[in-house]
């Protein structure tokens, strides 16, 4: 890759198995959500009140947003960190993360109980700046929109409004630097979710430096979404893997991943909070395999060989969002306990149709990727034809 | 080369941000918030409650809540716990033979489940759009329906348990003790403590419910003493004062103290609350949750203050961010690789 290459569709079919896929699990999640709109939020999930947050806020909004970081990752490295090299990189990121942004937003509706009420989040006089999750609310909101602009150089190209494309790109830095600053705030807060939850949350998790853990790790997890998503659209596209590209990214994600490790590692110890993670209980089984899947990166692409290997770059992706997804799912659900374990002791697993939720708004992100590279000027142009 | 250097630039915009997480304990700092000097509250004392229930009743009543059963013949109002249509039930404890009362060996012993109203309430500085506010004055926390959004966010933060949502109804709201603000115009105090029959729930100021509370805890288990019914009168109140609120002046009778615990529960509880509980068996045995002395409130808004306050530390990065980009992404955007190896 010594030539930048611009980006261009990749062309083909609309209509195959995973777009067919994709729509009937969209179907479906639209006829769930039609129950839960007319009956209320009991009638398809299995919320109560020692629980009153599920997988829609924890994996929806909380994991759906780290999993959208790789827009603000690759972004960061290129204009912040002016590693030009990875701009290929830029756009499909980016592309990831305006769906799993702007469905995050979407999907906190499907939650809300007064839904009705959301606008109250934006008007002055119901705000209350005290509130974390305002500032989420208003960050995330603000961050979409950013976003937009930030692609939007993508659908002017392909319309051809020339004129407008490079007036846009001219006042571009302003929403780059916006599009950094914003993910730093809401990302960090959203851990700062749990604090007001007080000891209801185990100490393997409530800590006061959860807001630089989740920014790390939502960082972290950027890097190895694209690790993730470009093995899987060059698979899916029998396009080349961008190896020159991915490798030394790799190496930059086990940097970031290094400096979460220290940091978490730290304030465990400094608290003297390590000692829960040694009785026999499913949190300390959880953090263990928390733990685990932030180490393996290490194991899997430590050395320059193994970052060349592609099957190894993939796995190392997947590791690092699992245990994305097992820091937030831990921190929110697993070491999470109403009422301090005096009361009766609630219960919470996902229902059928939650999960179906869940699982058709990831397949409005895979049949939205789909779509728009096909038909826009994402992906950077590659030397292999185009899928069928 | 060049290139670098903008890196170390980057690493110093980027950085700062992620740097100031670190540092909550700062300007910002605050500790928990105190009870208004005014503040209204109940005082509960399990020595002293036989578990008739007339207060469960007499707040369904009085908040227009349905009955809600758990029981197969559905004839009485049977909730197992608070929820959004049951603001106030008293839980039994029971062990062996459950022979004596307010005995944790072989006895049983009852605990009013409702709102704490804290000092400095986690669902106040949780909610995001001012649903849950906290009066000025009384120190009542309340919930406006119209405001919420019904996030759940005080579900999750509330240590006690206590606000609760409607999840099988499609417009559900938020249901919790709010004191019976909207009855004190008509100079009617909380339910609970109007029909206690035997002076276990009494409504008045907090600070004075305090005293009270200090009060039974300075006697000796069994000597007789003057127990207040309904409401306790404010020091040094007058009669104009009293005339505010319904009811007899006096109501007290004589019973004798219980073995009570030298623990005031809600003095200092998660920073202190307005409403007190007495009890003779441990307080974790009878569903109250073991709580530091610091409102996690103040934890929360802390970090908050100290990253957003005044918008100054943003802005300022917002500021480099903006400097750096413009400078790079001329060069990104340019005709193609330039960086150097």
């Amino acid at each position: 890759m010594s030539a930048h290459h611009p980006a261009v569709p990749v062309g083909g079919k609309l209509f195959n198995t995973a777009t067919f896929v994709c729509a009937v699990l969209v179907m479906a999640m639209v006829a769930i959500l039609l129950v839960r709109f007319l009956f209320g939020l009991g009638a398809v999930t299995n919320l109560n009140d020692g629980y009153p947050w599920g997988i829609w806020v924890v994996v929806d909004v909380i994991i759906g947003s780290a999993f959208a970081c790789g827009g603000f990752s690759v972004a960061m490295l290129v204009y912040i960190f002016n590693k030009g090299r990875y701009h290929p990189l830029v756009r499909p990121a980016l592309l990831a993360s305006l769906f799993g942004y702007t469905l995050a937003g979407v999907g906190v509706l499907f939650d809300l109980g007064r839904w009705w009420n959301f606008w109250h989040i934006f008007s002055p006089a119901h705000a209350n700046p005290n509130s974390v999750m305002f500032e989420v609310a208003v960050c995330i909101s603000a961050y979409i929109v950013v976003m937009w602009i930030e692609f939007s150089p993508v659908f002017l190209e392909k319309w051809g409004f020339k004129v407008q494309k490079q007036k846009l790109e001219k006042v571009l830095f302003i929403f780059i630097a916006l599009g950094t600053l914003l993910p730093m705030m809401h990302q960090s807060s959203l851990g700062t979710l749990i604090v007001v939850m007080g000891p209801q949350i185990s100490p393997l998790w409530q800590t006061p430096v959860v807001p630089l853990l989740y920014l790390l790790s939502a960082i972290t997890i950027g890097y190895g979404v694209v690790l993730f998503e470009s093995c899987v659209a060059a698979s899916a596209y029998r396009r080349e893997i961008e190896v020159p590209l991915l490798e030394p990214m790799a190496k930059v994600m086990l940097g970031t991943l290094a400096l979460y490790l220290v940091v978490r590692v730290g304030d465990l110890v400094m608290r003297g909070a390590l000692g829960h993670a040694f009785v026999p209980s499913l949190e300390a089984f959880c953090f263990w395999l928390e733990m685990a899947c932030f180490v393996l990166p290490f194991l899997l692409v430590g050395s320059t060989a193994a970052r060349r290997n592609p099957a190894k770059l993939f796995l190392a992706g997947v590791a690092i969002m699992v245990a994305g997804v097992l820091l937030r799912i831990n921190g929110f659900l697993i070491g999470y306990d109403t009422g301090l374990g005096v009361d009766h002791g609630w219960n919470y697993f996902p229902s059928i149709a939650e999960m179906m939720v869940t699982i058709g708004m990831f397949a409005i992100e895979v049949l939205g990727y789909i779509i728009i590279t096909r038909r826009y000027p994402v992906l950077p142009r590659d030397a292999a034809p185009a899928a069928h | 080369m060049a290139s670098r250097r903008d890196f170390l630039r980057g690493c110093l915009a980027g950085g700062a941000a992620a740097a100031t997480a670190v540092l909550p304990e700062t300007a910002a700092a605050r500790d928990s918030l105190e009870r208004p000097p005014e503040a209204l509250g109940l005082l509960y004392d399990g020595t002293l409650c036989v578990g008739c229930q007339a207060c469960v009743a007499a707040c369904k009543q009085v908040n227009e809540n349905p009955a809600e059963f758990s029981a197969l013949d559905k004839l009485w109002d049977t909730p197992l716990d608070t929820s959004g249509r049951t603001f106030n039930i008293i839980k039994m404890y029971r062990h062996g033979t459950m022979q004596t009362k307010d005995s944790e060996q072989n006895g049983f012993s009852f605990m009013k489940t409702s709102c704490m109203h804290c000092a400095d309430p986690s669902c106040v500085s949780a909610c995001p759009v001012s649903a849950m506010q906290k009066d000025a004055k009384t120190g009542i926390v309340s919930y406006d329906p119209d405001a919420c959004i019904g996030c759940r966010y005080c579900v999750a933060a509330c240590p006690f348990g206590i606000p609760k949502y409607q999840y099988d109804s499609p417009t559900g709201k938020i249901g919790k003790c709010e004191l019976c603000r909207h009855r004190h115009k008509d100079g009617h105090y909380s339910a609970c403590a109007e029909v206690c029959p035997t002076g276990a729930t009494l409504f008045g100021r907090s600070e004075d419910l305090l005293a009270e509370a200090k009060r039974r805890l300075a006697l000796k288990p069994g000597e007789k003493t003057m127990i207040p019914r309904g409401r306790i009168p404010a020091k040094g109140e007058t009669p104009e004062q009293a005339a505010r609120w319904k009811g007899l002046l006096d109501q007290s009778y004589e019973a004798v103290a219980g073995n009570y615990l030298q623990h005031v529960y809600g003095e200092k509880e998660y920073g202190g609350t307005q409403v007190f509980k007495l009890s003779a068996v441990n307080f974790q045995k009878v569903g109250m949750p073991d709580l530091p002395p610091k409102a996690s409130a103040a934890t929360s808004e802390t970090i908050q203050h100290t990253l957003y306050g005044g918008l100054v530390m943003p802005v300022a990065v917002l500021a480099g961010l903006t400097w750096v980009a413009r400078r790079n992404v001329a060069k990104a955007e340019g005709e193609g690789q330039e960086e150097q190896k």
